[in-house]
């Protein structure tokens, strides 16, 4: 308004004003956004992604993913799964792990969505059921596996590259066969893609340790945290490394 | 044209004859007294409910609508729990003039509210200086606003009051101005008068054409400003001040404030109705006998509410549309703007007069 007339300044002003009244008064007829919760609960329509509740999804034959891994559990932040797991002899006389109880304390989520994210399996997910509220927190403990159900049989089971897990051991051996081969291939690359994007981001996270370290030297704990993450981003570094080796002879076996 | 009046007047010689004339005069006092408290708080809430739902509505939000058929008895909840809550007095507070300072606000915010036309005859202050009594006695209440914020010993109410002191003694002289305008064009001040004289002739804003419509929005602007509302809330701008000047005020000391701020939207679309649209006055044009008797069988006070509502509705709708002023920009906008415009339409108005150009 410094650089315009007085007069240009009014006017100017007047039509702005008039515009913005415009848009209110528009505003005043549209539909109002406004949910009415306990008599629209039938309508309500809760966004897809809405994270309520953790659930592990059942088939129809009362079959879940989960393997018991306790990745999940470990990735909590605050302690709120506790995968129960006991050790069976299957058939051909190989042990194996079985889930008991999965047992989720939805009182303690914070909806973080690590477990999920972690679950080599995509075992378990958030669901967009909303109405959580109970009258006893211990209502809020609750077992996510139903009664009698088991794990997915899977015919020939793949092998499966744990794409997030830090400490990744190497994928089991795998048949050969051309197919399969390929697939596991492409596994691997997928998976050595994303070791390498560990390794970089420990690393960045070292860098940043070494700098926070660097500018108060007489801090020990600052010390400790920069050789920690050193030396996590070594180790995540060569396990890229290998990962990236298996990758390249995984494609090279499958051509 | 239903007059209340007569009510009036058969009510007096009822007393008359039962009671000596001291007497009749005291219970009539305490009869209108009661009338008005009674509208005023009845007002108030309607006020409290038609803003929260209008700025609901412009914010694309429902409103209250829990409590009652569509939240109406929302309010009615509101004004009780403010009935029931504690007053707190401070240390280091003036408290005399601490629990002086509502009172002269809801003072003047309801000796101006028995200004207001309700219905021909129906009329509780009317005198022939009517216009200038309503100017003198609605600028009581910004002496109750300085002396909550100076009382209170806080720096947020002192600062409130401090805003609100300038912005209301600045806005007065365009409402002071606007008004002369109007006064020109009606040539009295008694609203009775006004009211009558529009009933006989048609609206002011018509009859004073570009001019009183010009004069209309000025008003407007300015009495919004008066009710320290709208983009003018400063004095009170919860987001930097806490409440501003009523900051430490609690329960019903706070309701007096709050109820004040209400009343005086109230007031302020009252006598916008008055003055440019005719009060209690129906909608008439000369000439045209058989429209205006058809207009004149609905009673005045549905036409004095009728326009009540739609200034209100103007100015909600400008309330909740613009952003908060800085102080500076308020005073700008007074000083700068508002000023030489309503003085323009003063000296327009009068030529316009004097060169017999208005209806």
């Amino acid at each position: 308004m410094a650089n315009t007339s007085y007069f240009a300044g009014l006017v100017g002003g007047i039509k702005s004003l008039c515009n913005g009244l415009s848009v209110t008064f528009r505003e005043l007829w549209t539909p109002k956004v406004t949910e009415r919760y306990p008599e629209n609960r039938k309508e309500n329509h809760i966004p897809e992604r809405f994270r309520g509740t953790l659930v592990m999804p059942h088939n129809e034959k009362n079959e879940h993913k989960c393997i018991g891994c306790g990745i999940c559990q470990m990735q909590c932040p605050n302690g709120t799964i506790k995968v129960v797991t006991e050790m069976v002899e299957t058939a051909d006389g190989k042990k194996k792990k079985q889930l008991v109880r999965y047992e989720y304390d939805h009182g303690c989520c914070m909806y973080c969505m690590l477990c999920t994210r972690a679950c080599p399996q995509g075992a378990i997910e958030f669901s967009n059921e909303y109405e959580g509220s109970v009258f006893d927190r211990k209502v809020l403990v609750k077992v996510l596996n139903h009664p009698g159900s088991k794990c997915v049989e899977k015919p020939a089971r793949p092998a499966v590259a744990k794409p997030a897990a830090p400490a990744a051991t190497p994928a089991a051996a795998a048949p050969a066969a051309g197919n399969e081969a390929k697939a596991k291939a492409e596994k691997l690359v997928a998976a050595a893609k994303k070791a390498e994007e560990n390794a970089a981001a420990a690393r960045a996270a070292a860098n940043e340790a070494k700098v926070a370290a660097e500018a108060n030297p007489g801090d020990a704990a600052l010390q400790e945290a920069l050789a920690q993450a050193e030396a996590k981003a070594v180790k995540l570094e060569t396990a890229a490394k290998t990962f990236a080796q298996k990758a390249a002879e995984a494609v090279e076996a499958a051509k | 044209m239903f007059d209340f009046s007569d009510f009036t007047s058969w009510l007096d010689t009822v007393l008359l004859r039962v009671m000596p004339e001291w007497l009749t005069i005291l219970v009539e006092c305490v009869l209108v007294a009661l009338g008005i408290i009674t509208l005023y708080a009845i007002f108030a809430m309607v006020m409290i409910y038609v803003e929260r739902k209008f700025c609901a509505f412009v914010q694309c939000r429902l409103g209250p609508d829990r409590v009652g058929p569509w939240g109406t008895v929302q309010v009615v909840c509101d004004v009780l729990k403010m009935l029931t809550k504690e007053i707190v007095s401070l240390r280091k507070t003036d408290r005399f003039l601490h629990a002086l300072a509502p009172f002269l606000v809801v003072t003047a915010s309801m000796t101006t509210f028995a200004c207001l036309p309700w219905n021909k005859g129906a009329q509780i202050l009317d005198f022939n200086v009517g216009v200038f009594f309503f100017l003198a006695v609605g600028s009581i209440g910004v002496v109750g606003i300085l002396l909550a914020g100076w009382s209170a010993n806080n720096k947020y109410s002192l600062i409130g009051a401090m805003r609100a002191g300038a912005q209301i003694i600045s806005y007065e002289l365009s409402i002071g101005m606007v008004m002369l305008t109007m006064i020109c064009l009606a040539g009295t001040m008694s609203f009775s008068e006004l009211c009558q004289n529009q009933a006989e002739g048609g609206w002011y804003i018509f009859r004073g054409h570009i001019v009183a419509l010009a004069a209309f929005i000025v008003y407007l602007i300015a009495g919004n400003a008066e009710c320290n509302r709208g983009p003018f809330d400063l004095p009170e701008s919860e987001s930097e001040l806490t409440a501003g000047y009523h900051t430490e005020y609690s329960g019903m000391d706070f309701g007096y404030y709050y109820l004040a701020e209400y009343l005086n939207l109230f007031i302020c679309a009252g006598m916008a109705s008055t003055v440019f649209l005719g009060g209690w006055a129906p909608f008439v044009i000369p000439g045209l006998d058989g429209f205006n008797e058809v207009m004149a069988m609905i009673p005045g006070f549905v036409w004095f509410l009728a326009k009540v509502f739609f200034v209100l509705f103007l100015l909600l709708w400008e309330r909740w549309t613009f952003p908060r002023l800085r102080i500076d920009q308020i005073l700008t906008l007074e000083w700068k703007y508002l000023i030489p415009i309503s003085m323009t339409l003063l000296v327009l108005m009068a030529l316009c007069v004097s060169l017999g150009l208005t209806f």
